[in-house]
């Protein structure tokens, strides 16, 4: 199969879904012409034109706003908030709003929205533009959350996203952008929300982890081999819906767990889970759950203090044998 | 202007009606402790609803406030489900999961009310948008109050209505208060509809309590916005006669403010029209309050012997 950039299979996923289904649109600040800030949308003003590829003034609670009434009234919108560090701006339209106008309404309305943003650090773009909010999103119900990992989830998860009745948000990673290349079908599939992927069998240690974290570990599995370690890698593709079935089982199997995220430590999604694995698993674990995250300050802009907040090779290397001893 | 029908005038009089005896029950349910919840009253500002609904078609769509259910009831509501709501039964319009804040009804065009101030104003703009896109040739109204014209989401999504020239009117209800901030300290211009000229729109300030005049100027307004000629910004300046919410001391205002404004009342100032022009006689118009009353009277009982929703609701409609 061919490989192609995580940012082209986003592409090529928006510009199936906009071929397949009229009613999908793009909105959001500087995609048409620019091409979105990191180029994701390139191409695709050409190809459907004004209408379909809405560039707005730099409005993001507005963008999210419009995006839920235009989703309630029979459109699908595919907004585009350029860094997650600007959807706290937008979080009544998003959280008050989108998110709960279905249950608000007893069940007669429908919000078919996805949001796209770009979450993480390693950017040197400091703390307004560096920061992982999928904890902040996570705590709304009505709101589903896709963090792919890999090109194949990127275009997958986001076609699904486009089909979902209800307000998604997506994730990207900027560092997975033209980073990371991977096989993706050509024609247009979905990959379904709720269901993990198990990267890798083992047998020690359930290492769960999420967007960047997973290349990250994926880049130093044969050091941990080195130290005798046999992991099964799960990347849970969407935190909402969690599949947590299947990280239970694996649980269940290995004894151990060690969950990895870019987040800030308190409140992170991997606490959530950690919990639940507690709940679930409590009989079957050898040894307390680690968690290997961001630390809990603002992302520095220097890069040596930059790398010391973002989980390093280094710290996933001992929180994953600590979880061993 | 066109002059309205008497069959139209006398349908206004009655959802007026309907709007003034609905709160003035919903207070005395609040009064005795019935209403499990809070909300915010209408009365006193019902020509706005009425006459901007009345001037519409019932395919045309609306955004809502806090202070929705004179707008809802206009919408064509059904007067028992809504009762319902308020008192949180699972026959309610949102099976007791919205309450008097969340009184949606998409199937006659009602996209909802809002606890958020301000907090529709981008969803309207974005149902103009779906309008435009889908070339339906409905026009949106989106009413919020006084309150709501300060806030950033205001700014951002008329402008975007503006450079688009969505086919939508911002109805802005000027009822003199923010809860108990007066709007003459929380602006510093005269009339709201000035911002307008922000945008590059038509900005109009009319009286709020004349509702053949709110009529008659969004028909006008109606029938150009639906031409894609651009969005409007419509003051309609009236009064609100109960407190904020259900608890207000309302220390901000005095009596005889309220009772000079009492004095203007919009449906009373429709019925005198109708005598003295002798549209209608008071015979008839007795007649139309006695039905509301009676109508009144019916949803109640419907909304008192509702049953609650069953526990198990409290996890269902979260997602389609």
């Amino acid at each position: 199969m061919r490989e192609i950039f995580y940012l082209d299979a986003i592409n090529e996923a928006l510009s199936q879904a906009m071929t397949e289904d009229e009613r999908v649109f793009l909105i959001g600040e500087d995609i048409g012409v620019y091409g979105g800030a990191f180029g994701v949308t390139l191409g695709l003003l050409e190809k459907f034109g004004p209408d379909r590829v809405i560039d707005t003034p730099i409005s993001e609670p507005a963008i999210v706003g419009i995006g839920a009434g235009s989703a309630t009234t029979g459109q699908r919108p595919v907004v585009e908030i350029m860094f997650s560090d600007f959807l706290l701006m937008t979080l009544d339209q998003l959280a008050n709003q989108a998110a709960k106008m279905r249950y608000m309404f007893g069940g007669k309305a429908k919000v078919p929205m996805v949001i796209r943003t770009t979450g993480g650090g390693g950017t040197g773009a400091a703390a307004q533009h560096s920061q992982s909010i999928e904890s902040v999103l996570l705590h709304f119900p009505g709101l589903k959350i896709a963090i792919p990992s890999n090109p194949y989830d990127a275009k997958g998860l986001l076609i699904s996203a486009i089909k979902d009745e209800n307000p998604v948000i997506v994730i990207e990673h900027k560092l997975l952008y033209k980073k990371v290349k991977g096989p993706v079908p050509e024609e247009m599939y979905s990959v379904e929300f709720g269901k993990a992927n198990v990267i890798k069998e083992g047998r020690d240690v359930t290492v769960v982890a999420t967007s960047y974290m997973v290349q990250k570990l994926l880049g130093i599995v044969d050091k941990i081999q080195a130290e005798g370690i046999d992991m099964e890698i799960i990347d849970p593709r969407t935190i909402k819906p969690l599949d947590i079935d299947t990280i239970v089982a694996s649980v269940k199997k290995t004894g151990r767990a060690v969950l990895i995220e870019e987040a800030c430590y308190t409140g992170g999604f991997t606490s959530f889970l950690a919990s639940e694995i507690s709940l679930r698993a409590f009989d079957w674990l050898d040894a307390p759950v680690q968690r290997i995250t961001g630390l809990d300050a603002p992302i520095p802009y220097s890069v040596v203090l930059e790398n010391e907040v973002i989980p390093s090779e280094e710290r996933i290397i001992n929180g994953i044998k600590k979880a061993l001893l | 202007m066109p002059q309205l029908k008497k069959d139209m005038l006398l349908d206004m009089l009655e959802r007026m009606l309907q709007i003034r005896h609905f709160e003035q029950q919903v207070d005395k349910f609040y009064m005795e402790g019935k209403v499990h919840g809070t909300g915010h009253l209408y009365i006193g500002m019902e020509a706005i609803a009425v006459g901007s609904i009345f001037a519409i078609s019932q395919d045309d769509l609306i955004t809502s406030t806090h202070r929705g259910h004179g707008h809802c009831i206009a919408k064509g509501a059904d007067l028992s489900r809504m009762m319902a709501e308020l008192l949180g039964k699972k026959t309610g319009y949102c099976k007791g999961k919205g309450g008097s804040m969340h009184i949606a009804d998409i199937e006659k065009g009602n996209l909802g009310a809002n606890g958020i101030v301000g907090g529709g104003i981008a969803i309207a703009t974005g149902a103009a948008l779906t309008v435009k896109q889908t070339c339906s040739g409905q026009v949106v109204l989106c009413f919020f109050g006084d309150g709501a014209i300060n806030q950033g989401l205001f700014h951002e999504a008329a402008n975007m209505a503006s450079i688009w020239s969505l086919p939508i009117i911002y109805i802005c209800e000027n009822n003199q208060y923010g809860m108990g901030f007066p709007v003459k300290k929380a602006v510093n211009i005269q009339k709201l509809s000035d911002r307008a000229a922000a945008y590059g729109i038509k900005g109009l300030t009319i009286d709020g309590n004349d509702v053949i005049g709110v009529h008659d100027t969004v028909k006008d307004l109606a029938s150009s916005v639906r031409k894609m000629s651009g969005p409007v910004l419509l003051e309609c300046v009236s009064y609100r006669w109960k407190g904020h919410s259900r608890m207000d001391a309302e220390r901000y205002r005095t009596k005889q403010e309220v009772e000079e404004w009492k004095k203007k009342c919009p449906i009373k100032r429709l019925q005198k029209y109708l005598t003295d022009s002798a549209i209608a006689t008071e015979k008839e118009l007795q007649d139309i309050e006695k039905k509301v009353e009676g109508q009144i009277a019916q949803a109640v009982d419907f909304a008192v012997n509702s049953p609650f929703p069953d526990k198990n609701e409290a996890m269902t409609d979260i997602y389609a």
